[in-house]
């Protein structure tokens, strides 16, 4: 027996089932440190949500627009004035001469149905009406010259600060400074939703159109960037995926211990956290500088890329190689193959499933990269066109969808911002696409060994 | 044009030399593939390699050097014949076709293995060029020590390195002080706590956050978590009274990128963490528990100790990648180089004077624009710094246990 007990010798009397103070003290502390790790969890979580719930609710609104239906009376005198509907004179009509066509219909129409206001003359309506919509009624003039002389309904854009007021963007508090929108002009458009002229319908434009300039923000759409970011993707896909998938398999099936095959090792681990703005640079000197590539091009933007995601795809495709049992192998070699014959016909075929998902997770990660692609070039201008044919996307000036959003998020109009969270929704569905792809492949063709 | 035509001639020749190689190895066996070393279709292979690979390298040099288009598809026509031709001759009986190909095979591996090494010289030496050619027309010292960052394309500029330095490490400092104890808990909690039902739903969700772009967390600082803060710490907010006419001015600061920094780290850091602490035996917890400890008591003083240089290790990588993010710095920090203690200014950090030194209509000869590969190099070398350290502490604490 220890010395303690000659000291205590009567001891005090104490039940399990009684918790005495210091017990209670660390069962206290107990559940505080857990408490702490579901708060963190907490934390993480509310953030998730914050941060899509900001997104959807900012950016469901880029996909409604508002428009106006009006009549507008196709003046031949104005647009024709040869009176012989050939094309080459029907062009010469610029949309400054459509413009007031459409402002007349606006007015016309404000006044047909009884609308009172102290906006009386053509130009007043101006401001309610996108300066778009004279281009796009020309547009549809020019290809169908028989309108001409006819009153046809035209679904017009909306200006973009009657299209905020319209979403909540725009308040009469605040437009005391602006001399795009006066306040009758807005009781006007409160007086036109009545009507049934103006209201807000479904914003296909948005999704498929093209970037606008700055003064048109209702004009801008994802399409063009959109295209760009596909002809990037599938250079990417074509480049990365054979290059990984060769690679690994030389440093999985093939390579031996040695300090060449270590310093792949050690640079294809460094590649993978260099930062991408480096890789941007990488391009701008290479590619750019030196190769004399053309700047802005999708081309450009997938070989940076495809450097950039080679090491993810080989991290992955590797794992995936080394998942295949040797028994695999053993078994193809014993029947008299040769490593080689071994590798592809029976070891690659198994670990595809693995491959493609991490390829996948790959071309994901390289679809929302947006850091190397400003420093070669995809920012700064207007995505307007879509490339004249296959082959030429590939090397004409095009956006893509990251930089786009980077794009507006930059631009000084708060009517850009709508688009830029827009822009999100849509790169994130995306997204989501390619990583749900992923986990149906891994689930459908994954095999325990 | 050259590309097409070129692309055309070497894909018929390639597919020619593939049945000729085929062809003529089942001619020299008299028509009995059984005769033949290897299958007849590695001698097609190896006639088509030979046709293709030669002549392929031959046009990326002319291309790189710039030769004439008619000059280009003329010597890789007739490169490709060579080839073909010497390679046909090759084709006999006892010829080993397919340890030919084989090797082939093998040199391309190797050769796509070695990109990797490519890339690094390539970002190396593109660094590299250029800051010698900054470091010719700005000296080195006012670089690594000037305090003022003042560009101007008129000449004249100040570029100093040490306020977009300080901007990087306060905002890295934020994210890291925002991400490391809310991954850290979440990891313990996941790996020590949590159920598999609850884990399994968990995990996911707080990955999804890692997967999010980057753009997004940019948008996110600009136009939420800034106008946020402002509101709270600007001259109209409650905290207003306590400084004068409040500590933030707008709604980019380092506060706010440091803040959707953290964010973004948060499962990086949890599930770096979370490998750590799993790799950790349970004989050590088994063995706390058995003294009578509770579960934090075992955390704290067993698996925590056990797993610090590994945790420190996964710090160091998201300190890396906090001072390497791009996208949430250019968008929610602001544009103005500051040395400044108040974590509600305006600062800007390396990477986004990268990316605004050279996406103007900047001339690439001029020390402004060339200033950024400087700031890239440094930028590299730091992250590269802080990675190799990083995999080393990790490295070395595994071996401990295996």
């Amino acid at each position: 027996m220890s010395d303690a007990t000659l000291h205590d010798a009567q001891p005090t009397k104490r039940s399990l089932h009684q918790i005495d103070a210091r017990t209670k003290r660390r069962n206290a502390a107990e559940s505080r440190f857990k408490m702490l790790g579901i708060g963190a969890i907490g934390i993480g979580i509310a953030f998730l949500i914050i941060l899509l719930s900001t997104i959807v609710v900012n950016g469901a609104s880029a996909f409604q627009q508002s428009f106006l239906e009006v009549p507008v009376y196709l003046d031949p005198a104005k647009l024709d004035k040869k009176g012989n509907r050939d094309p080459a004179d029907l062009k010469k009509a610029t949309t400054f001469t459509y413009a007031p066509l459409i402002e007349k219909g606006l007015l016309d129409a404000v006044q047909s149905a009884g609308i009172e206001t102290p906006l009386s003359k053509t130009k007043d309506m101006k401001n309610l009406i996108s300066s778009s919509a004279a281009a796009q009624l020309r547009d549809r003039v020019l290809a169908d010259p028989s309108l001409i002389g006819q009153t046809v309904t035209a679904k017009i854009l909306a200006s973009s600060r009657v299209d905020g007021y319209l979403k909540g963007r725009v308040h009469r508090a605040e437009i005391a400074q602006d001399k795009n929108i006066t306040v009758e002009q807005l009781d006007l458009a409160d007086a036109l939703i009545k009507a049934g002229i103006l209201h807000k319908s479904f914003n296909l434009d948005f999704i498929l159109g093209s970037d606008a300039s700055d003064s048109r923000a209702e004009q801008a759409g994802i399409g063009v960037s959109m295209l760009g970011s596909f002809y990037m993707m599938l250079v990417v896909l074509v480049l990365a995926l054979p290059i990984g998938v060769a690679a690994s398999i030389y440093l999985e099936e093939f390579a031996p211990k040695n300090r060449f095959t270590d310093l792949i090792e050690v640079n294809i681990s460094n590649l993978a956290a260099v930062p991408s703005i480096v890789f941007g640079i990488l391009g701008l000197a290479v590619f750019i500088q030196f190769a004399h590539l053309p700047q802005s091009a999708p081309l450009v933007g997938g070989l940076v890329l495809t450097l950039m995601t080679l090491p993810t795809i080989i991290i992955s495709t590797r794992a995936a190689l080394k998942a295949v049992p040797p028994s695999i192998r053993d078994a193809a070699l014993g029947i008299g193959a040769s490593k080689m014959q071994a590798t592809f016909h029976h070891v690659l075929p198994l670990a595809m499933p693995g491959i493609l998902t991490g390829t996948i997770i790959g071309l994901a990660q390289a679809l929302g990269e947006t850091a190397p692609l400003l420093l070669i070039g995809m920012v700064g201008f207007i995505a307007t066109n879509a490339p004249d044919g296959f082959w030429d996307g590939f090397v004409s000036p095009n956006s893509a969808m990251p930089a786009q959003i980077y794009e507006w998020a930059k631009r000084a109009d708060p009517a850009f911002y709508e688009r830029a969270w827009g822009g999100i929704i849509i790169l994130l569905i995306f997204l989501l696409g390619m990583n749900i792809i992923a986990i149906i492949l891994r689930r459908k063709f994954e095999r325990r060994w | 044009m050259a590309v097409l035509w070129i692309a055309v001639l070497l894909a018929a020749l390639t597919l020619g030399g593939f049945f000729a190689g085929r062809m003529r190895a089942l001619q020299t066996a008299g028509g009995d593939p059984r005769l033949l070393h290897s299958l007849p279709s590695y001698s097609g292979m190896l006639v088509a390699m030979a046709t293709l690979l030669p002549a392929l390298v031959l046009y990326v040099l002319l291309v790189i050097f710039q030769a004439n288009p008619i000059l280009q598809i003329v010597v890789t026509a007739i490169a490709a014949l060579i080839g073909l031709a010497l390679s046909l001759r090759l084709i006999a009986r006892d010829f080993r076709a397919r340890n030919a190909v084989e090797a082939g095979i093998k040199g391309l591996l190797i050769a796509a293995a070695s990109l990797a090494i490519l890339t690094t010289i390539g970002i190396v030496l593109s660094l590299v060029f250029n800051t010698i050619e900054f470091f010719r027309l700005y000296p080195i010292t006012k670089f690594f020590f000037g305090t003022e960052w003042t560009p101007s394309f008129g000449g004249g500029s100040e570029l100093g390195i040490l306020p977009l330095l300080w901007g990087t490490l306060y905002i890295s400092f934020i994210a890291l002080a925002v991400a490391v104890p809310i991954g850290l808990f979440a990891a313990i909690y996941l790996s020590e706590y949590a159920t598999r039902s609850v884990r399994g739903v968990v995990k996911p969700l707080l990955e999804v956050l890692a997967g999010i772009p980057t753009i997004v967390y940019g948008l996110f600082a600009l136009l939420t978590v800034g106008p946020f803060l402002l509101s709270i710490f600007g001259p109209a907010g409650p905290t207003a009274a306590f400084a004068d006419g409040g500590w933030m001015h707008a709604g980019t600061a380092v506060m706010t990128a440091g803040l959707v920094m953290g964010i973004m780290l948060i499962p990086f850091v949890s599930s770096l963490s979370d490998d750590i602490i799993n790799a950790v035996p349970q004989s050590l917890r088994d063995g706390s528990y058995g003294l009578g400890a509770t579960r934090s008591e075992t955390i704290k003083q067993v698996v925590l100790p056990a797993a610090l240089p590994g945790i420190v290790g996964a710090e160091l990588l998201a300190a890396s990648r906090a001072i390497g993010e791009t996208m949430i710095v250019v968008l929610g920090a602001g544009a103005a180089a500051r040395l400044s203690m108040n974590p509600f200014e305006a600062m800007t950090t390396v990477t986004a004077k990268i990316v605004s030194q050279l996406t103007g209509d900047a001339d690439f000869a001029s020390p402004e624009a060339l200033v950024a590969f400087s700031l890239g190099m440094t930028l590299f070398i730091l992250t590269l710094g802080l990675n190799i350290f990083a995999l080393y502490i990790v490295r070395k604490y595994r071996e401990q246990y295996e």
